[in-house]
């Protein structure tokens, strides 16, 4: 049975692994390279690289790290932050990942989604979603890290960004962002029912059960984390054998 | 080991070329068919839509047969094993190399834990035709509503009862890396299985041709395991 993937996520400034809490206070974890060996011993499915600062002249030494680490492991690795045309999508590419994860430049330029698919096949393509409740109790998309609010619904998005050659989706709630407080499971069932590609819930991971719920009331097909991964000793194979109790499939190598 | 890798085109060969090498092969990339003429191993990528076979146009088909038919090893990842068959439901009329027999067909998508019938594809193109495709249609216990298309992610290897050298080492159970919306039928040349709604061959193996549906590049020990197997057969040492 196709099993639930748990992928770890990476936050790189500067060549170093950080983690934000609320996109905000960052604070640092450890060197990308390394953290990919630990977490690819530990048995993690796949692994996103995100360019934090995605400038440009921090971009050179992203894709240091992007090599760095694509040099070990033989897991599938996302590749984000600042990409924003087929030039940039390249060089991550080139630079070994094999897919890439786009957000504020699929909102702008939404053929940027079927390029990228037309080229490198819709299973290299990720679209970022980042969504929030507003007010009225919809779920809207954010840009530029969470702090703009577009007008377009999240599920409504995912479905577009579906059609236009999205290969996943990867699905961020800014409201628990950093909180630990649990993945927002009626966003991401909301999405996951309206796709059909695959959609991996982000954002509020905190303890086991966290996870257990994304991948039954969420309806998610991969769930990703970072710092409760980071902080913690065999946190990736505790928690496969704690979902394995729990009847969910998960890859045991 | 040398090993040749066609490179038609289609997507992104840096994993690829990685898990060669990792595997100790020397990877040198046949960008057009006569770069072939010597190679006693090849490897056919692919991603994507069969469409992207057409660059596999005459000149490589002809190739690849004379290759075969001198004894190379060959192997097909993904898009390219599934090129190996006789062709695929996503680009009706374009032929495959036709090693395998059979014809790729979609996955069904079973949205309330039920398979729903068969979808309009398959109506329109029924498998009755081609006795040697034979699908199981049994329903795994599935508590995670229903199957998506694509089918991606790790999914377990179910070994079939034929001997098989491209799948030394690799046990019934072991999770491979999968990313693909067709799937190539169960038949005798079928080493290894895989589960998503339906059975599909997830692993082939004929003589010296072979073909895994996934991707050993991004499977971590278990693909390994199958590149190092294939450059071992490739180079006589199997």
């Amino acid at each position: 049975m196709l099993a639930k993937r748990l992928i770890a996520c990476l936050d790189v400034r500067n060549g170093q692994v950080v983690k934000g809490v609320n996109f905000e206070g960052l604070r640092n974890a450890g060197d990308p390279a390394e953290l990919a060996r630990r977490y690819n011993a530990e048995g993690i499915d796949e692994l996103v690289l995100l360019d934090v600062t995605a400038t440009l002249e921090a971009r050179g030494t992203f894709l240091d790290t992007v090599r760095a680490v694509a040099a070990e492991l033989f897991i599938p690795l996302t590749v984000g932050g600042g990409i924003n045309s087929l030039e940039s999508a390249k060089a991550v590419f080139d630079a070994g990942a094999d897919k890439v994860s786009i957000n504020s430049a699929a909102l702008r330029t939404p053929e940027l989604i079927s390029a990228l698919a037309q080229l490198y096949g819709s299973q290299a393509v990720v679209v970022a979603i980042d969504g929030a409740q507003t007010p009225g109790g919809r779920y809207r998309v954010f840009s530029r890290s969470g702090t703009t609010e577009e007008p377009l619904d999240a599920v409504a998005w995912a479905r577009e960004a579906e059609s236009r050659g999205a290969g996943e989706i990867l699905l961020t709630s800014i409201d628990r962002d950093g909180t630990r407080s649990g993945f927002d499971c009626d966003l991401t069932a909301a999405v996951s029912a309206a796709v059909d590609i695959p959609v991996i819930a982000s954002g509020g991971a905190g303890t086991f059960d966290h996870f257990a719920e994304a991948f039954t009331a969420g309806r998610a097909d991969a769930a990703l984390a970072a710092s409760v991964f980071h902080f913690s000793e065999h946190a990736v194979a505790d928690l496969k054998c704690f979902l394995d109790r729990r009847g969910i499939p998960v890859r045991r190598s | 080991m040398r090993v040749s890798l066609v490179d038609y085109g289609a997507g992104n060969l840096a994993s690829v070329v990685k898990g060669l090498r990792a595997a100790g092969a020397v990877v040198s990339m046949a960008t057009i068919a006569t770069e072939l003429d010597t190679a006693s191993a090849l490897v056919i990528p692919g991603v994507g839509h069969f469409e992207a076979t057409r660059a596999l146009g005459d000149p490589w088909r002809a190739a690849l047969r004379s290759r075969i038919d001198a004894g190379a090893a060959v192997f097909g990842i993904c898009l390219g094993m599934q090129w190996l068959f006789d062709g695929s439901e996503e680009a009706p009329g374009l032929p495959g190399l036709g090693v395998f027999p059979g014809t790729c067909v979609r996955f069904r998508k079973k949205t309330s834990g039920v398979f729903s019938g068969p979808d309009e594809d398959l109506e329109q193109n029924p498998l009755k035709e081609r006795r040697r495709v034979s699908f199981s249609t049994k329903k795994t216990p599935d508590v995670f509503l229903g199957v998506k298309v694509p089918h991606v992610g790790w999914n377990t290897l179910d070994r079939t009862a034929a001997p098989s050298r491209i799948l030394d080492g690799i046990a019934t159970g072991a999770y491979a890396y999968f990313t693909h919306s067709y799937a190539a039928p169960v038949t005798e040349d079928a080493a290894a299985t895989s589960t998503h709604g339906m059975a599909f061959a997830s692993v082939v193996e004929r003589g010296r041709v072979f073909g895994a549906q996934w991707h050993p590049e991004k499977s971590g020990d278990t693909g390994l395991q199958l590149l190092r197997n294939f450059v071992a057969i490739a180079s006589g040492a199997r």
